[in-house]
Parts: C-alpha cells; structure tokens; sequence
C-alpha cells in the first residue's frame, strides 16, 4: 500500500511534465497544418484529444491510486484518508 | 425580443430554487447526512472556475484568435496532474490549523503575521475587482441581449442602469447565503450544494446551445468546418497564428498557460471551494480527473458556436460574447435563449457568490478585526458576543466588493474583453504563489522575503497591467503609456525597453522576476523568526506528525481569561464543548483544568477558524501574558516533542518485546506442562504395568498359603504362572530401566563391524518358535552380501527380535505372513517387518512409538509392556539411524529402520 502511494508521486510529476510538453511551443507545431483530418481542423482536433487523453491518465492513475488505498478493494474511500505523504519518515 | 419583466421573473426565479437548493443541503448538513460528501458533488464545485468569462468570453476569444481560448483551461487540466500531491497538503493543513483563507493560510505560514494577512487581502481585493465587474459585465449584456436588444445604448447615470440593480441584488443574494451563520471552519455545504448545482446547469445549458448550432442550425461539425473554409478569413482562424502569419506567440501561450495553472489554485473562490469546503481529502482523486473532464465538455462546443455565428452574422455583426444568447434568438428559439441565460447566470452567479463570501471573510478577519483589535479598549472590554459583530462585518464587505465592482466596470470595464479583463486577476493571484507554495515546501522562507515578494509583485502588476487597463479611463496624462514622467524606459507595458512581449507576459515576466527574487533573496539574507520557523515546520512537515505534535507556546494564562475569550467568539455552547472535550482528553475533570500549552493552542485554533489565525494570534497574547518566542525555545520545544515521539517509540518497542518475550515463555511453559503430563501418564503406567503381575503372585501365593492341602498338580501350575509373572516383571523393570539409561544417555554402546545378514538369520532362528506357535509363515528377503555397519550387534538383536515378536503377536491365528526385507539403500542400511496382521489404526500411526502405548483396543491386543517400540527407537537413533511406520496398502503394519553405512567401509 505505502510502496503503491509513494510511486503515484514520482508518475503524477511525469504526466505534468509531460502535458506541458505536448501543449507547448515547439510540439504544438506539429499538429499546426492547414490539414482536416476526419472533415475537422486538425489543430482544435489534435489539442482536444491530447487533452482527453492526458484525462484518461490521470483517472487511471488517480482511480487505481484510489482502489489500492481502499482496504475493501472498492476505488474511492471513506473517513481513513489521514495517512502519511509518501516519502517521509515516520 | 423577451419581455423584461419575463428575463427578471425567471432569474429571480432561478435564484430562489438556489436558495431552496442550499437551506436543503444546510438541513442535510445539521442532521450529519451531508449531500456534498461525494468526489461527484466536490469536482462539479469546482466548476466554479468557469465563469461568465468562459461562458460568454471563450467564444468571443474563439473569433478572434481560434484555439486561443484554450490555454486557461489546458492550465488548470496541468495543475490536477498535481491535485493529489499540492492540494491534498493544503486541505491538510487548512484543517489541522483552521485556516478559512488564502491569506489565512499564506500569514499563517509565516508566523500568524497580521501584516501579510493584510497584504494578501489588499491585493486580492485589488486584484479580484477587475473579475468581479467582469461578471457584472456579462451578466448586464446577456441582460440586454434578451431584453433590450443588440447594440442599444447603455443608460447614462447609474441609477438607470440595469446593471447596478443586478449587483444591488447579487449582493442581497450572496449575503443571505454565505453568512447567515458563523461556522467554526467556514464551511458552508449548502453554498457548496448549490454551487455544484449551478456548475450543472451552465455546463448543460453550453451543451444545449453548442448542439443546436451544430446540429440544429447547421449539420454537424464537418459542415460548419466546410462552409468556414469558404469564407477567406475564417480558413486561418484554427491555426496558431489565427492573428496573421507569424503571430504565433508561443512565450505567451506558455505564460496563459502558466497563469491558469497557478489561478485554478490560488484564486479565492477556488481556495474555498478546494480547501476549505472539502470533505474528505480522498474526493480529491477523483475531482482530480472529473474537474478537467468537465472544463473538456464545456469548451467542446465553443468553436462551433464561434464559426456558427460568423457564418450566421458575419464578421462584426454582433458582439461574438453574447453569440451563445443571439444565435437561438436569432432564430426564434426563446426558450433555449433563455435556459441560455439562465446558465449564463449561473456562471456569474457562482462567481460571485463564492468569490465574494471568500474575499469577505478575508477582509473581515484580516482588515478589520486587527483594526478593531488594535483600538483600545475593544480587545479590554471582556463581555459581549462577538460572532454578530463579524457577521455584520463579512455583510459590509460583500456589499462593499460588488460595488466597488460596479465602478471598475463603469470606468474601466466597458471597452474591454472579457477575457482580458480576467487576465489581470489571475496576474494578481499569481503572486500569490511563491510565498504559498514556497511556504509549503522549503523551510526557509521568512516573513520578511514573503513580505517583500508580494509586495514588489503586486507594485509591479499594478503598474505594468492594472495601470494601462485603466488609463483607458482618462485620469493619466495623453503618452503616459509610452514615456511616464517623459522617461520612456518606464513606459509601463515595455519596462526597461523589453519590447516583443504581450502586455500580460511582460507584466507576469517582471512580477514574477521580482516577486521571486525578492522571495528567495530576502528570505536568504535575514535571519527567520522563531514563530516563523515554527510555522515553517509545522506547514512543511504537516504529513509527518504522529501525534506528539510540537506546540510552539511559552507562557502564562488564566482559565477565566480563556473561557472568556472563547464565550466571546465561539458563543456559550461551542465555547463550553471545548473545555469538555479538552478535560476529557486530558483526563483532567473540568474544573481542574490547567491553563497549558495545550489547551492555549487549542483554544487559539478554534478562534482562528472564526476570526483567522492572524487575528487569533493577537487575541490570545492580549489575554495571556506571554514571553516572547525566542529561536532557543523553539529548539527545545522542538526536542522535547521530538524526545517524547522518541520515548513513545522506544515503549512502543519495549512493548512489542516483551510480547515476543510473553509468546515465548507462555510457549514454553505450555512444553513443560505436557512433559509434566506425560511423566505423571509414565509413572502410572508404569506401576499400572507392575501391579499387573504382583498382583496374580501375590493372588496364587496366598491361595497356596491358605490351602496346604492343594493337589500338587495345581501347585505346579500355580508355581509356573508365578514364575512367569516374575520374569515379566523382571522384563519389565528390565526395560524400564533399559529405557531410562538410553534416555539419559548412560546406556553403555559397544561398537563394532556388523553384518546386518547374519544378524537377521539369528534374530529369525530365535523367533522361529513363536512364529511356528501362531502358525505364520516367515520368508526373509536377504540379498547375497550386504556392507558391514558399524554397530552394537546386541541392541540391533534386540530390536529386531522386538519387532519380530511384535509381527508374531499381531499376525492372524491363521495363514499369517511375516516378510522381513534387508537392502541397501543408496548409503542407507534398510530392514523391515512386514505383517499381514490388522496394522496400525490412523489414529494410533502418530504415537505409536510412545511409552507405554500399544495400538488397538485393549480387549482385543495381545498382551505386552508397550515399551519394545520406544527403546527400539531410542536404540535405532542412538546408532545414527532412524524407525519408522509404513502403511501398507493391504493393511498389514509395516516398521522399519535404516542404518548409515559408513563411507569408505568394506563393502
């Protein structure tokens, strides 16, 4: 369970870096075409479902996250959420 | 056209299903049945983001720079990726220590300061004013929209203006909801309950509107797309250059980017709804991902909506920010124009509503009550409730934010964007974040450093942003903008000649450059107070504390004092509660109290949830005669509570010790008892075994004694029994005693070259006569030559003929079989008896080799002294070998031994 929490950390800071990656300048560039890709502009297409993606992540991480912590195996929680922060000792 | 009085009836309308809405989630609250209490409810609350800037700004951003929109919310879906780990550390710490605000929570970081707690009201009241006309702004032209018409002229004065009767009334609205009572934590869960319903609405009402233009008005996306190609200057509008080739400012799309980033966590109403509102920290997992799904859904369909009203309006015929409200009327559709409205409404509403409750309690916690406080002979005067006081206070200043965001709005407001006016507020806030994060996550930042930092920041956003966007207003001098004071390296929007940027980068790259620097600088240069080095470990190590938790208090007090200054804030009841729950905790009867440390602290958090920790501060020093906290203090009363998490540790360990120590001894004693117990079932055994015999000696000794005349043939008999008893007797004491020298190890061992054949011939010879007596038909398995084992050939007789006699004795009267088997077993030596006879119960497998146990029913076995089996073993493992039971699939018993043969011996 602690092993699991201290892990979510390190993968949350990467997905972050990450998105800033993808929404920026020099990536964004690549989907900036006067290009229709399924009869729709390509760069508002390409930016929503980046975004949707970076979503679906973070619910995976954040659900999975959720059910482990859970001690009933059922994702999402009750009153036990007072325990420690990763990383430090204790 | 709708009617006007239709428009007002169904806002005032719609504004009263919230008010039902929140009096329920209030009630539901009171009865501990909260309706907020789920991930669902607490991410729709923070949709509070989306306010009328999203809902009417976005499309209007959308047509004049494509995806340009999208940076505010691609901020915010990048900030939840850090949820989990900042927000859920702040929620920790604003429940802990009872913070109720951002400037709470930024002061309270750096030694309960009163000053920073003023700094950061100022400029969020400064800051946030620009956003609050914002939504007056949107909700007069929506207004107008529905029931004047496009392009009207606005009224002249101000008392003619719908909009200022709009504010007027928000402010009644925002009034009776977020202060009809003094909550010990500011949680207000039917504020909450009907800002997430709001959240619902607007985003179904954008969904409404974004369908029927696509779907209705056009068909589908591809064809808005289609038709948008044809017109020139639509073809670009989806490119990141929308504004002309080349003006790409990808520094810019950072900086917005950035910008939302830092706002969706640091803008007032976002802090109360994420922090102070939230329920359990765990609903902020999934609020995580629902919060940028949501703001997903609602932008969905603002390109659609944009390109749909170019194509219906064409470029400049109507204002892009009320397309969302002109499209439907356009077309006849007035119902839709009006649930349009009403979820436009509720975006401005929820702002609001939120935005002002937060910034109140600020204003009142941390403008006013020190400016009370300091007034001499308020904070002497002992008696009085004060919670009315701050009630009416927090009243005042909602009245008096929307107002003075209605002036903003008259002078500064009307000729801008929507969403360049949000900008600047989210500029404001962002100053916000290198003193709270700093604060949060490095233990050196100093009063003074955060003191300086937001304060430069803000000197520098007020004059590179907030400055040009109301010059506008015509108070400055014509050129100011291009060379203040005739110093043209000062002009406000290219300080120091950094030309290139936007206004809002280059007003967020100098705020930010000063702001941090002098953060980081000053913080580094001076030394840091105690208090604020105790906060600092408090706030950085929040996740750390078990319990023994350091309270930074050196002093004295009175419980009369205390109790007073509790009655006072808290009201009679809360205050009486929480000398119970202390005494209970403490073990002390309530009247015993002690006015310590603890209970100081205490009391100075439950005041802090009411009135700030900053103003809580002052308020318990005025009460107590307190002594300056010097770093020493802090030092020791750092390694005092360090000691005791120490010592609670070590006891802790000591404990789980002795409990191993416990486990053992209890194990042991457990041995020693059934030992006992078998030494008692020895001994009975034994002298149950012994009786046996004397007894019938002793019976036809005295038979004989009693009866001279006995016929000599019965004499004889009697004699032979009794001479047979004796030698069974003697046997038995024999064996006894055989077994108790093996036992003891006192058993003398003679050793020598054994061979196991010639052994096993002369044990069968012995035997052949009991074997020929039970009619049984012995065969033995020897192979031609064996190795010699090292060995005492007298006890290896011994147990051979013990487990010869055994087969013999339990082999049926008829047709009996006894196999004995000798082979070599890799260096193994491995004998065994194998009878046909009834074999070893189940039961009785597991103890046959004990003393005195013989298998089956004691009617039916043969008689026998139940030692022959453990001294064959005691004797088999005494020469290095080992015994065992086999079952045999027929049911006969088979036992069996093995001898080492010793490597390198004659074979």
């Amino acid at each position: 369970m602690r092993r699991g929490r201290r892990k979510d950390r390190p993968v949350l800071i990467a997905l972050v870096c990450a998105g800033f990656m993808v929404f920026n300048f020099p990536l964004m560039l690549v989907w900036d075409q006067r290009a229709s890709l399924f009869g729709l502009p390509m760069l508002p297409l390409m930016l929503f479902a980046i975004w949707a993606g970076l979503i679906g992540l973070l619910a995976l991480v954040s659900e999975r996250g959720a059910r482990r912590d859970a001690p009933d195996g059922k994702p999402h929680v009750d009153e036990n959420g007072s325990r420690d922060e990763g990383g430090g000792p204790r | 056209m709708i009617p006007p009085a239709l428009v007002l009836a169904t806002a005032f309308g719609y504004l009263l299903l919230l008010f039902a809405i929140a009096a329920f989630g209030d009630r539901r609250a009171a009865q501990g049945r909260s309706i907020i209490a789920n991930p669902w409810i607490y991410a729709l609350s923070w949709g509070v983001y989306c306010t009328g800037w999203t809902y009417f700004g976005s499309v209007e951003r959308a047509v004049s720079g494509g995806v340009w929109f999208l940076p505010i919310y691609l901020g915010p879906m990048l900030a939840m990726f850090l949820a989990w780990i900042v927000v859920r550390k702040m929620v920790r710490i604003a429940r802990t220590y009872r913070i109720t605000s951002i400037a709470d929570f930024i002061a309270s970081r750096y030694g309960k300061s009163p000053l920073l707690a003023a700094l950061v009201t100022v400029i969020t009241v400064v800051g946030v004013l620009p956003y609050i006309a914002l939504q007056l702004k949107a909700a007069s032209a929506a207004y107008e929209v529905l029931a004047i018409g496009q392009g009207a002229e606005r009224a002249a004065v101000w008392w003619a203006d719908g909009t200022f009767y709009v504010a007027l009334m928000l402010a009644a609205f925002s009034i009776v909801f977020g202060t009809r009572h003094l909550d010990l934590s500011e949680r207000h869960e039917g504020l909450v309950a009907a800002v997430a319903f709001e959240s619902a609405v607007k985003l179904i009402a954008f969904l409404a509107v974004g369908i029927f233009v696509t779907w209705g008005l056009f068909d589908g996306m591809g064809d808005l797309w289609r038709r948008a190609q044809e017109l020139p200057e639509l073809a670009d509008l989806m490119r990141l250059d929308a504004q002309g080739p080349g003006s790409f400012g990808h520094t810019q799309w950072f900086a917005m980017t950035a910008l939302a980033m830092l706002a969706v966590l640091l803008l007032p109403r976002q802090f109360q709804v994420m922090v102070v509102e939230c329920t359990d920290e765990n609903h902020i997992r999934r609020a995580a991902w629902l919060f940028p799904l949501y703001l997903l859904l609602i932008n969905v369909f603002v390109l659609p909506v944009a390109v749909g009203g170019i194509l219906i309006f064409g470029q400049g015929g109507a204002d892009p920010e009320t397309f969302v409200l002109a499209l439907p009327m356009s077309q006849g559709a007035t119902a839709l124009a009006l649930v349009v409205y009403i979820g436009g409404l509720s975006a401005v509403t929820g702002m609001l509503i939120v935005e002002t409750i937060a910034i109140a309690t600020m204003i009142c916690n941390d403008l006013v009550m020190p400016a009370l406080l300091r007034r001499k002979g308020f904070a002497a005067r002992s008696s009085g409730d004060l919670t009315r006081l701050l009630l009416n206070i927090r009243r005042a200043a909602i009245l008096f934010l929307l107002m003075l965001g209605y002036l903003y709005f008259r002078i500064a407001g009307a000729g801008h964007a929507l969403v360049s006016i949000g900008l600047i507020s989210f500029a404001a806030v962002a100053q916000f974040a290198p003193a709270l994060f700093g604060g949060m996550y490095w233990r050196g930042g100093t009063r003074a450093g955060a003191l300086a930092g937001m304060l430069g920041g803000a000197l520098v956003w007020a004059y590179t942003l907030m400055l040009p966007s109301v010059a506008g207003a015509g108070w400055l001098p014509a050129g100011f903008l291009q060379a203040p004071f005739g110093l043209s390296f000062l002009a406000p929007e290219a300080l120091f000649g950094l030309h290139g940027f936007d206004p809002l980068t280059h007003s967020l790259f100098w705020s930010m450059l000063v702001n941090i620097s002098l953060y980081v600088g000053v913080s580094l240069a001076g030394a840091q107070s105690a208090r604020d080095a105790s906060q600092a470990l408090l706030f950085v190590d929040v996740f750390r504390s078990t319990g023994a938790e350091p309270i930074f208090w050196r002093g004295r007090a009175s419980i009369g004092d205390l109790r007073g200054l509790a009655v006072r804030l808290l009201g009679t009841d809360r205050a009486e509660a929480l000398f119970r729950d202390h005494a209970r905790e403490t073990g002390l009867p309530a009247d015993a109290l002690t006015p310590d440390a603890r209970l100081v602290d205490r009391i100075e958090r439950q005041i802090a949830g009411a009135v700030g920790t900053a103003s809580a501060r002052v308020m318990v020093a005025s009460v107590a005669q307190e002594e300056p906290l010097t770093i020493d203090d802090v030092v020791q009363i750092l390694e005092e509570a360090s000691q005791v998490r120490i010592y609670a540790r070590e006891l802790e360990e000591k404990s789980r010790k002795l409990e191993a120590a416990t486990a053992e001894l209890r194990a042991l004693n457990e041995e020693l008892k059934s030992l006992d117990q078998l030494k008692d079932d020895f001994m009975s055994s034994v002298t149950h075994e012994l009786r046996t015999p004397l007894t019938s000696i002793r019976a036809l000794a005295e038979l004989m004694h009693d009866t001279p005349d006995i016929d000599p043939e019965e004499r004889a008999e009697f004699i032979r029994i009794i001479v047979s008893e004796s030698e069974r007797l003697g046997r038995l004491v024999n064996q006894v005693l055989d077994l108790a020298k093996i036992e003891a190890g006192m058993a003398e061992w003679t050793s020598a070259e054994v061979d196991m054949r010639a052994l096993a011939g002369d044990a069968l010879r012995a035997t052949a006569e009991l074997f020929r007596e039970k009619g049984a038909l012995v065969r033995a398995h020897l192979p031609d030559e064996v190795p010699t084992v090292r060995s005492d050939a007298d006890r290896l007789m011994q147990v051979l003929m013990n487990l010869l006699s055994n087969a013999a004795k339990f082999v049926p009267d008829t047709g009996g079989r006894v196999d004995l088997i000798l082979r070599r077993h890799g260096n193994w030596l491995e004998l065994r008896v194998q009878d046909n006879g009834p074999g070893v119960p189940p039961a009785d497998r597991a103890a046959i080799f004990d003393k005195f146990r013989q298998a089956g029913e004691v009617a039916s076995r043969p008689p026998g002294t139940g030692l022959g089996l453990p001294i064959s073993r005691e004797i088999v493992n005494n020469l290095g070998g080992e015994m065992w039971l086999e079952h045999q699939p027929d049911g006969g018993a088979c036992f069996a031994f093995r001898l080492p043969i010793e490597q390198g011996g004659s074979t």
